[in-house]
């Protein structure tokens, strides 16, 4: 095939020449590595969930799925049941939410697209995520020294005072319970809350929010009939996340919520969470029925975190078209 | 339409062809972008692909350094014959067949290191010696027309310089390698026209030396640069054909193909 | 005309409500600064707080020297452990991920970010605790560095993905095979952002309190050996909140205010490093 012409003095052969494979071979190698480490993250993976059953196998095998509506947690007579600590995850939890998801949608609403006050923004952001990165036993520290002593003195008597009717609010308030750890709960959710919500909202196309504006709608209408029902289901995503943080928060609740293994009613009365009994019974432990209490009820966390991760994800995944990071 | 079949374009035996394509067809996917695509690049010329955007001329010269292996789900078919042996045959070794085949970019592309360290990059990685590679750094910025403005700067960062500059860097980084083609990708399209210019006036020095396969937008710069034309236009499959080839002279003046006439005069005005 | 006012006036009160939201958002922020730096700082003048391990509970002075070591060995194991292997999953996300093994790391990474802090304790634990027999700080570096993991290896997909493809195409254009182009240009180029997650990972993990419970233990002693059970300041910060002796409280606020000084410090270098690349 080859021209006579062509057949100048070439200096290296197409054709691969085997000193050259060492070339192929290298990115095998690397393409190789690559996949381990993908590999090994799924090993990881594995491990984890059985690490996370194996200490609970004592608990898991006494109480079988009986744990979960038991609500005795008696040391002495070596019964346990987590409905209790469930319970006061779910309401902590819960009240968190219904605090912070209005306060942190009205904030991301502002860091996303208010024109005014502009100069304030990016140092209220910075503050806002700054928040984001204090360690929870800072928090914790806080809310335990100042935040239950202005709960006490305070708000409770307040809320006694002008809502004292409500069942939610009988009993003498100390400063440690469910209220307070809600409202540090929120304070530590809010951050998540704020960002996420700000890149949903900012994930609005332009157009839409300019098209209503230009037909005459104010800016609260035009956050009430474009923004919100174009960004509800992103939203829906941040609140999601939100709660799974403040499901397994755990020492920043476990030093104000008291630390009674009860329900109750009352938001003033102390309880615990799922994460708050581990660590807070963890060194004084003792026996295999009760350790493995305690990490029967890290299982369950783990399980409800992940169930609410999973929906979430799912639906940002929806919001945004895919998971992979963005180019 | 039935594409006319394009001979080579002489059939003197003094004639050096060091590229040859053959028949090529290219897939992305099921989407065929080339067509029967064949081009006789002569030795030490300037061949110079134009065409409207999306004519495939960009896909046609990735074809002939094997760009396209990066592009999940593509294939070509047809020969493309560099020295006698076809690029795009399995056995190939693409690392040696893209240091024979230089390519420069629409947008200079400097790696974020030091100028030196840019033009080093390729001879480094050869395993050439220190010496070596310090005089084949000079040689090159040398051949680029790019010593003079950065022999006192080598070790600074190749992102300071400017777009001409860049550009100019790219090009000396390509031929550290000692290439034997060196592929344009439009390499002027993002420079002013003092700096297009100074690209065009190393090319003319450069074709000394090394055989250049040019793709460019720009008809002005097809008709000054380069010693042959290829005309290529989208088929109604959207899938791209040389329409004419022939001395540029000829594609630009005396155009045999009635499409290549309405496509340039309608260029020219 | 009452239509509009009542549009307008509507229009001015979501406004006012926020802005207040975002208020509201912003001052514990400031309210907990206040208190840690006023509460913390004298504390950090205490004789022998840098320098001293702590003194038995009711005798006055002691440091938190062995906290202090604890959390800097600590994160250091840990991070030795996590940045290496989180930045090769990243470059498998980015380089060879577009695939169904890529979006199942992203989905597993996802689910550990969302994980409890406290269940990477019951890991270290259960893998390491429970089968070397005693607690120690090298259980709490994996335990940590696994927490680290998804934050790495995002942010190397994150800062791999933006670099341009031309740039990979100029090192192949060149005859570099892609593991060279990979390591010696792409690499380089995103290592600000790479450098950046690490550090914003080592923050965290600088941070966290309930992994360490069940696996660094906590050690009153100055402890180097990382196969011991080991102090840190944030154990230091929740174990004495909790007693009843007011120098140890005053001490949990000066590690609490070190600890904010060391996470902030790591994140500012973050921001700062990133910028200098950038430039």
């Amino acid at each position: 095939m080859s021209r006579g012409t062509a057949e100048r003095v070439v200096s290296a052969p197409l054709v691969a020449a085997s000193h050259q494979r060492r070339f192929v071979l290298g990115d095998r190698i690397f393409r190789a590595i690559a996949y381990g480490a993908a590999l090994l993250i799924m090993v990881i993976a594995v491990i984890f969930l059985i690490a996370l059953v194996i200490p609970a196998l004592p608990a898991m095998t006494k109480f079988g799925l009986g744990f979960f509506t038991s609500r005795t947690w008696d040391p002495v007579r070596n019964q346990f049941g987590a409905l209790a600590a469930i319970y006061g995850t779910l309401v902590t939890s819960a009240i968190a939410l219904l605090i912070a998801f209005p306060i942190g949608l009205g904030a991301a609403l502002f860091l996303a697209e208010d024109a005014r006050l502009s100069l304030l923004r990016g140092p209220l952001s910075f503050l806002i995520e700054l928040l984001a990165g204090i360690p929870s036993v800072v928090i914790g520290l806080w809310a335990f020294f100042i935040l239950t002593a202005l709960m006490r003195d305070k708000v409770d008597p307040f809320l006694q005072h002008t809502l004292g009717f409500l069942p939610l609010l009988k009993g003498t308030p100390s400063g440690y319970g469910f209220l307070t750890a809600s409202l540090v709960l929120a304070i530590m959710v809010l951050p998540i809350m704020i960002a996420l919500s700000r890149d949903v909202i900012r994930a609005v196309p332009r157009e839409l929010r300019e098209a209503s504006l230009a037909l005459g709608a104010t800016n609260a209408e035009t956050i009430w009939s474009v923004i919100l029902p174009y960004a509800r289901v992103g939203i829906t995503g941040a609140v999601l996340l939100s709660l799974g943080r403040a499901l397994g928060e755990t020492i920043a609740v476990t030093m104000v919520i008291g630390n009674t293994m009860q329900i109750s009613a009352s938001l003033f009365a102390s309880g615990y969470t799922l994460p708050s009994v581990i660590a807070n019974e963890f060194t004084e432990a003792t026996g295999n029925v009760y350790l493995g209490s305690l990490f029967y009820l890290g299982v369950v966390l783990v399980l409800i975190t992940i169930a609410v991760n999973v929906l979430a994800r799912l639906l940002i995944w929806r919001f945004t078209g895919s998971g992979r990071a963005a180019a | 339409m039935q594409t006319e079949v394009v001979p080579p374009p002489a059939a003197d035996p003094g004639i050096e062809i060091k590229l040859d394509a053959r028949m090529v067809n290219f897939f992305y996917g099921d989407f065929q972008a080339l067509h029967e695509a064949s081009l006789s690049v002569q030795a030490r010329k300037i061949t110079a692909l134009i065409g409207p955007s999306g004519c495939g001329k960009t896909t046609f010269l990735r074809v002939f350094n094997r760009m396209y292996d990066l592009v999940p789900g593509t294939r070509a078919t047809g020969e493309v014959l560099i020295d006698g042996h076809n690029v795009l045959s399995p056995d190939t070794d693409v690392i040696n067949l893209r240091r024979q085949v230089g390519m420069l970019f629409q947008r200079a592309n400097p790696f974020p290191k030091s100028i030196f360290d840019n033009v080093a990059y390729g001879p480094h990685m050869l395993g050439w010696s220190k010496q070596r590679i310090n005089q084949v750094v000079e040689e090159s910025l040398k051949d680029t027309g790019l010593w003079n403005e950065v022999k006192d700067r080598l070790h600074r960062s190749a992102l300071n310089l400017s777009g001409g500059q860049q550009q100019r860097l790219c090009l000396a980084r390509a031929l550290a390698v000692k290439p034997e083609v060196v592929l344009m990708d439009e390499p002027a399209s993002a420079l002013d026209p003092i700096a297009t210019l100074r690209i065009e006036e190393l090319m003319q020095e450069l074709k000394e030396r090394y055989t250049i396969v040019i793709v460019t937008h720009n008809m002005q710069q097809a008709a000054r640069a380069s010693d042959f034309t290829a005309f290529m236009l989208m088929n109604q499959k959207r899938a791209g054909e040389v329409i004419e080839f022939g001395a540029t002279d000829d594609i630009f003046n005396r155009p045999k193909d009635s499409r290549t006439e309405d496509y340039i005069t309608g260029r020219f005005g | 005309m009452s239509l509009p006012l009542v549009r307008i006036l509507v229009d001015r009160v979501v406004g006012a409500l926020v802005v207040l939201c975002v208020m509201v958002a912003a001052i514990p922020v400031l309210v907990l600064f206040l208190f840690v730096v006023i509460k913390g700082f004298p504390g950090l003048l205490t004789p022998g707080f840098f320098t001293d391990p702590p003194h038995p509970q009711g005798v006055p002075g002691g440091g938190v020297l062995n906290a202090i070591i604890g959390t800097l060995e600590i994160v250091g194991i840990g991070s030795l452990l996590a940045v290496p292997v989180g930045a090769l999953i990243g470059i498998f996300l980015s380089e060879y991920g577009r695939n169904q093994v890529g979006d199942t790391v992203r989905f597993i990474s996802d689910v550990l970010t969302g994980l409890p802090s406290i269940a990477f304790g019951i890991f270290g634990y259960t893998v390491v605790v429970l089968t070397t027999h005693h607690f120690s700080a090298l259980s709490a570096s994996i335990a940590l560095a696994v927490l680290m993991l998804p934050v790495i290896l995002r942010a190397t997909e994150t800062a791999l993905l933006l670099i341009p493809n031309s740039l990979r195409e100029a090192g192949l254009a060149l005859g570099a095979p892609r593991w060279r182009v990979t390591l010696e240009i792409v690499v380089p180029a995103a290592l600000g952002g790479i450098v950046t997650g690490a550090l914003l990972a080592m923050a965290r993990a600088a941070g966290e309190t309930a992994p360490l419970l069940f696996t660094a233990f906590g050690n009153d002693i100055v402890q180097t050996n990382p196969l011991q059970p080991m102090g840190a300041l944030a154990l230091t910060v929740f174990r004495n909140a909790l007693v009843p002796y007011p120098n140890l409280q005053d001490q949990a606020w000066a590690a609490a205010l070190l600890l904010v000084i060391l996470v902030a410090a790591t994140n500012i270098l973050a921001r700062l490093y990133v910028g200098r690349i950038q430039r």
